[in-house]
């Protein structure tokens, strides 16, 4: 079969199995565009800025476990949607961006729409590509989703070139079933040898801790690592970016752990003498200082992707594999074997546990007279049975999601975790629901965030994508002030946003319902009434308490077990 | 520690930068860095000298193997290996400095390779430690101009570095 480039592209997405592309149009992809409008096979979601497109698909692939694919033009369409390559890039999650560039004959030549695509991409993904020649494109596609979903998946960039998909220049076609790269093969299986010595280790433990990560939830290995805990009945915690992977309702689960982790996960942190990290990366947020993280323990590190191991802390037992057949090596290994965790010591470590937990650190100040924002958290929580997906942005309020949305099944909680990107959430709600038309989503934002990418209500609208917005609007930037008044003495340097859209008018203006929520008393009808409204968007304005601070807190450079409680709690009162 | 670590990629556009920008990107130093194609045309090899602590260079060898052009490499100062550079040096060669330099060349079995009645231009090759006692024997002002190529090296012995 002879297909012109253009053909080629669209083509080589069907024959990946692509459903979805999302994207906007410019001169360097015209030529795909038109492509795309001959044939009904892969639908395309036009967004209203780059940045959109990246965040949808981005969401999507979080929701959905397929890679997210984006279209974009040279020049500024490349460069909008760095934000979301880089924020993707982060957390690791498997995109292709296809990206028109001006035609070879004038590359270098800083035509209209030209930037160095490749170059000024090449720190924020995985691997990118230029494509030279007509006949290269179906196989360096192929390669790039076999390079974005394998090993530590993450967004690979392919810049075609316009004259490369020229409607006049044809050549045979064919998708490669299989692509092998000798410069490439990732990790599967873990070693042997390691898995066992690492089981030794946890065995002998005393004082263990699980620590587990996104990579968990990317490795669809939720279910090995449930087993693996409660087998061992060993306590767990979960990184940001790994909340999910082991259900929160579960009597061995601590809670998140790092900067704004519960007192109860930090402590065990601090305390245990066996740390096993599971597709986990030791990020600063996580650590806290280094000097102090974990000061008894040894670590076991499971990751497929050996540069994380000893990265940022050393490690004594790396095992450099995917968390599911490793964990699946080790259950197997575990159960056959005769050797049983030390009981006595592990009743005695779950009941200096259970003392942290009695602390109680995310008990908070309740008020009738304003909206605190944990409690439109926990009404989320109840009314949806913890099985929405939420997205968030970034700051406070995603701190708030994370901590009192209790969530019990990965995939669930789609939220920039390594790059921070504000902006970020409600695009990526757009993603899941275009992922799972039938599920509730919910996209938590505040006034500073969701003003990034605003304009994306006009995605929702044409693609009919019914998600909620709950806006926790406290006239700051909340994280911003939070800071401003723990370190730097409550100078408000420019957090305060000033002038904000009557945002229930904003929504309606985009064809959706908007609702403004300012007494405590209103919250969980306002709730109700929006998830009733299934097929449309709701933007839910909840007018918050403004000075409400994200408690516990480890502060800049302090250890674990160095935590700012909240003021007024149980825990304060008795630690005091 | 200085450490020599020889890279074998794929000769793709775009491999340099790839390496040069993870160095400049996670702040690791860099002494020298030689790139050329090898026997095979499809891959390039590439030669980085650089400083740091094991832990570092543990990083380093792992960053770039995370790079996926990066087939292989190998950090030769782990084991017995032969390292050379070339360096060509231009120097004033006029009157009784003439005899001098052509003396000097000689000792470090340098051969001149370029002569005009007031300059020579002495190549000369070894590992990057005869190259700087060389440069040092000369009088500042009498150098005109240094060029090196930046170190490469071999594992000694039957083994080798190959896909």
């Amino acid at each position: 079969m002879e297909l012109n480039g253009a053909e080629i592209v669209i083509r080589s997405l069907k024959d990946e199995g692509v459903e979805y592309i999302f994207g906007y149009p410019g001169g360097a992809v015209l030529h795909i565009y038109d492509a795309l409008f001959q044939q009904k096979h892969v639908k395309h979601i036009l967004v209203r800025h780059e940045q959109g497109a990246t965040h949808s698909a981005d969401g999507y692939a979080r929701a959905t476990g397929k890679p997210g694919v984006v279209l974009v033009t040279s020049g500024p369409g490349a460069t909008n949607a760095i934000t979301g390559i880089a924020t993707a890039y982060l957390d690791s999650i498997p995109l292709v961006i296809i990206s028109g560039q001006v035609p070879s004959p004038v590359i270098g030549s800083d035509a209209f729409q030209e930037v160095d695509t490749v170059g000024i991409t090449r720190p924020c993904v995985k691997h990118n590509f230029l494509v030279k020649d007509v006949s290269k494109i179906a196989e360096t596609i192929k390669k790039a989703f076999h390079v974005a979903t394998t090993g530590r998946p993450g967004p690979v960039v392919v810049d075609i070139p316009k004259d490369i998909t020229d409607p006049k220049i044809k050549v045979a076609y064919k998708y490669p079933r299989k692509v092998s790269m000798r410069s490439y093969n990732p990790a599967e299986k873990g070693h042997k040898g390691q898995i066992k010595k690492a089981i030794e280790m946890i065995l002998g433990a005393r004082k263990p801790m699980i620590y587990s990560g996104g990579g968990v939830v990317l490795g669809n290995a939720a279910k090995q690592l449930t087993e693996f805990t409660r087998l061992l009945n060993y306590p767990i915690t979960n990184t940001l970016m790994g909340l999910g992977a082991y259900p929160a309702t579960d009597e061995q689960f601590v809670g998140m752990l790092g900067m704004h982790g519960t007192y109860e996960a930090n402590m065990a942190m601090h305390g245990c003498d066996v740390l096993i990290a599971i597709g986990a990366r030791f990020d600063d947020r996580v650590t806290g200082i280094l000097s102090d993280f974990c000061p008894d323990a040894k670590i076991v590190h499971i990751d497929v992707d050996p540069a994380s191991i000893s990265k940022n802390v050393f490690v004594d037992i790396p095992i450099v594999g995917e968390v599911k057949p490793v964990l699946t090596d080790m259950i197997d290994l575990i159960s056959k074997g005769s050797k049983r965790p030390d009981k006595k010591a592990l009743e005695s470590w779950w009941e200096l546990i259970n003392s942290w937990r009695s602390v109680n650190c995310l008990e908070y100040e309740r008020s009738n007279k304003v909206i605190k924002p944990q409690f439109v958290i926990e009404q989320l929580y109840e009314i949806t049975g913890g099985d929405a997906f939420v997205t968030s942005d970034v700051g406070q309020h995603q701190m708030w999601a994370a901590q009192y949305y209790k969530f019990t099944q990965p995939r669930r909680w789609i939220n920039s975790g390594g790059l921070g990107t504000m902006g970020f959430g409600l695009p990526a709600a757009i993603g899941v629901k275009i992922g799972h038309p039938d599920a509730d989503v919910v996209c938590v934002t505040g006034e500073a965030s969701i003003q990034m990418c605003l304009q994306e209500l006009s995605t929702a609208l044409q693609y009919n994508t019914p998600v909620k917005i709950i806006n926790l609007n406290n006239r700051y930037m909340g994280m911003v002030r939070q800071w401003q008044e723990f370190s730097y003495d409550k100078r408000y340097s420019h957090s305060y946003v000033d002038a904000l859209p009557d945002f229930v008018k904003l929504a309606e203006s985009y064809g959706h319902v908007g609702m403004l929520i300012d007494k405590p008393e209103d919250v969980r009808g306002a709730l109700e009434q929006a998830l009733e409204m299934k097929d449309r968007t709701v933007f839910l304005d909840f007018i918050t308490d403004q000075t409400e601070n994200v408690y516990p807190m480890i502060e800049a450079g302090k250890a674990h077990n160095d935590m700012r409680l909240a003021p007024g709690t149980i825990g304060n009162r008795e630690l005091a | 520690m200085r450490h020599i670590i020889s890279v074998l990629m794929e000769n793709e556009a775009g491999a340099l930068s790839r390496v040069s920008g993870l160095f400049s990107a996670r702040g690791y130093n860099i002494e020298s860095l030689t790139v050329a194609a090898t026997e095979d045309p499809t891959l390039s090899r590439m030669t980085l000298v650089t400083r740091g602590s094991d832990r570092i260079i543990e990083q380093i060898t792992k960053q770039l193997n995370k790079l996926v052009d990066v087939v292989k490499l190998i950090d030769l100062a782990e084991s017995e290996h032969i390292e050379r550079e070339l360096m060509m040096i231009k120097v004033r060669a006029a009157g009784d400095a003439r005899d001098e330099a052509k003396r000097l060349a000689d000792i470090f079995r340098g051969r001149i390779i370029d002569a005009t009645p007031e300059s020579f231009v002495i190549e000369v090759t070894g590992e990057s430690s005869k190259l700087d006692a060389l440069i040092h024997v000369f009088d500042e002002s009498s150098i005109i101009e240094v060029v090196r190529s930046g170190p490469t090296g071999i594992l000694r012995g039957q083994k080798g570095l190959h896909v």
